[in-house]
């Protein structure tokens, strides 16, 4: 089975093909919407930031997002007066040598005048890009995210030490792979610092973990929701130690923030908790604003494990989902890939579902569909955070040479 | 010593087995052992002591202090929100009524 990728500009390989239409305010979400709906193409993709006041981390990522190799092209749903900075957006895609327009809703003629000419772009480009032809893909050009939703106690035990035992195989084979939600790794700083490439990246590693308990002491609530508690979880770092384990036990090699690619294969930490005091509310307010970010780091897909049952996908990059319960699976099999409570029934090893998480990642890189996008979903969520760039102790491996071969 | 096979010790020096398999109210299951009878039902992915916790007490699963106990218990008690609080960040339960153990 041989991966294959679509050719961009910047050297990167998509393995998929996706038009991304972007509204820049939730006045233009409607269009947007409307543009995509009647398109009726599974790789149309609605993506989008609802705030009219103006966010440089919002812009980062929608960059980040609009030039993402498994995106071929962008049309741009403007109202016109809002905040966002859709030239700046506009010449990021433009200078990445994809199609790119832009529609203002108040010079286009309003709503029937926008979605009729979004359509007509949307045709234009995908004719435009059905003419990138794929080329053979390796490992080293895969960047593979990993996040948990709907945790319970089996997550920490079956889905998400599966997900590290085929992480630490695909991080070997040249793949980048990055873990993220500090909040989610507090009491297990320690442990995790212990692993860094140096003792500097360790000490920004624990201090990563602190910023998280500062900021989600300050909004009094901890990463955890109710369906954890009913799942067996008590605490935040009980919690935070299965979450954990989805990193598997490879070197860690640098921390990434929102928009960061990593500079080499092998394993990174997302650090997804806002820098300077609590502003905007909580870090990330639901599971796909991770995925977002991870997206934002290059993701080409998303390991998500969940024990109490998520159904969700992600807009732009597929997500292939690791059911860590039995009973759950057995309630929702059509929603899951790969059935990691077996283990607990004794139809299965750890090693055995890591293959399998293996071995999804290289068909779903082949092209094959997941089963949430095979079902349509593609949900989006980005807000507002504040970001500081990160400090040099942050990427030692970009030191040394960069080797992607 | 043998523990019950729906029970899961996770790492050697931990106080809690992982229920990896329900067990009913009236069950009678092993720790360590000594056979003990479940008060109430346990569900699959709960904890369970695997030996007497004093209050204050540190909580091992993983390998790893989990938090401190708010209340003594016996082996083969249910270990959550009611006997278990984290030493970071408090618990949000929402009383859905399937709750079976609440603050």
């Amino acid at each position: 089975m041989t991966m294959r990728g679509y050719p961009r500009a910047d050297g990167r390989k998509g393995i998929r093909n996706v038009i991304a239409v972007a509204y820049l305010v939730e006045c233009a979400h409607h269009i947007a919407r409307a543009i995509v709906t009647r398109c009726e193409d599974i790789d149309v993709h609605l993506i989008g930031f609802p705030g009219c006041y103006p966010n440089e981390y919002a812009l980062r990522v929608m960059q980040a997002l609009g030039t993402h190799p498994n995106v071929g092209a962008v049309l741009i749903v403007s109202l016109g007066c809002e905040s966002f900075d859709r030239k700046a957006l506009q010449e990021a895609v433009a200078a990445s040598q994809r199609p790119v327009d832009t529609l203002v809703i108040q010079e286009t003629g309003g709503t029937a005048a926008t979605i009729a000419r979004g359509v007509q772009s949307v045709r234009r480009m995908q004719a435009a890009i059905s003419m990138i032809r794929s080329i053979p893909m390796s490992m080293s050009d895969l960047v593979i995210g990993t996040v948990c939703g709907g945790s319970d106690g089996t997550s920490g035990i079956t889905a998400n030490p599966a997900v590290g035992r085929a992480f630490d195989r695909l991080g070997a084979e040249g793949a980048a792979c990055i873990f993220e939600e500090t909040g989610e790794l507090v009491g297990c700083e320690r442990i995790m610092a212990s692993r860094a490439a140096t003792p500097e990246l360790g000490r920004e590693l624990e201090l990563s973990v602190h910023k998280a308990l500062a900021y989600y002491t300050t909004m009094g609530f901890g990463s955890f929701a109710t369906g954890n508690s009913e799942g067996g979880l008590t605490t935040q770092e009980e919690k935070s130690m299965g979450a954990y384990s989805k990193s598997g036990g490879a070197q860690i090699n640098g921390i990434l923030k929102p928009g960061d690619q990593p500079p080499t294969g092998g394993l990174y930490l997302l650090d997804v908790v806002p820098d300077g005091e609590p502003r905007f509310g909580f870090p990330n307010i639901s599971d796909n604003a991770e995925i977002v970010e991870l997206i934002s780091c290059g993701a080409h897909l998303t390991l998500f494990t969940t024990g109490r049952g998520s159904v969700v996908g992600s807009a732009i990059s597929p997500v292939i989902k690791i059911c860590a319960n039995p009973d759950t699976y057995r309630k929702l099999s059509a929603d899951m890939d790969v059935d990691a409570g077996r283990i607990l029934e004794g139809r299965g090893t750890l090693d055995e579902v890591g293959t399998e998480i293996y071995n999804a990642v290289v068909r779903t890189a082949t092209g094959e569909r997941t089963v949430s996008e095979e079902l349509g979903h593609q949900e989006f969520i980005l807000t507002y955070k504040t970001f500081e760039p990160i400090g040099p102790a942050c990427l030692p491996m970009r030191q040394s040479p960069v080797r992607r071969p | 010593m043998t523990s019950d096979a729906r029970l899961m010790l996770l790492h050697p020096e931990d106080d809690v087995f992982v229920c990896c398999s329900s067990i009913a109210a009236g069950d009678i299951f092993l720790i360590e052992g000594q056979p003990v009878c479940a008060a109430k039902a346990i569900a699959m992915g709960h904890k369970v002591s695997r030996r007497h916790l004093a209050i204050g007490a540190k909580v091992r699963k993983y390998g790893a202090p989990i938090g401190s106990m708010t209340v003594a218990v016996s082996p083969g008690d249910h270990v959550h929100l009611h006997n278990l609080a984290s030493d970071y960040l408090p618990s949000h339960v929402l009383d859905t009524g399937n709750s079976e153990a609440k603050r």
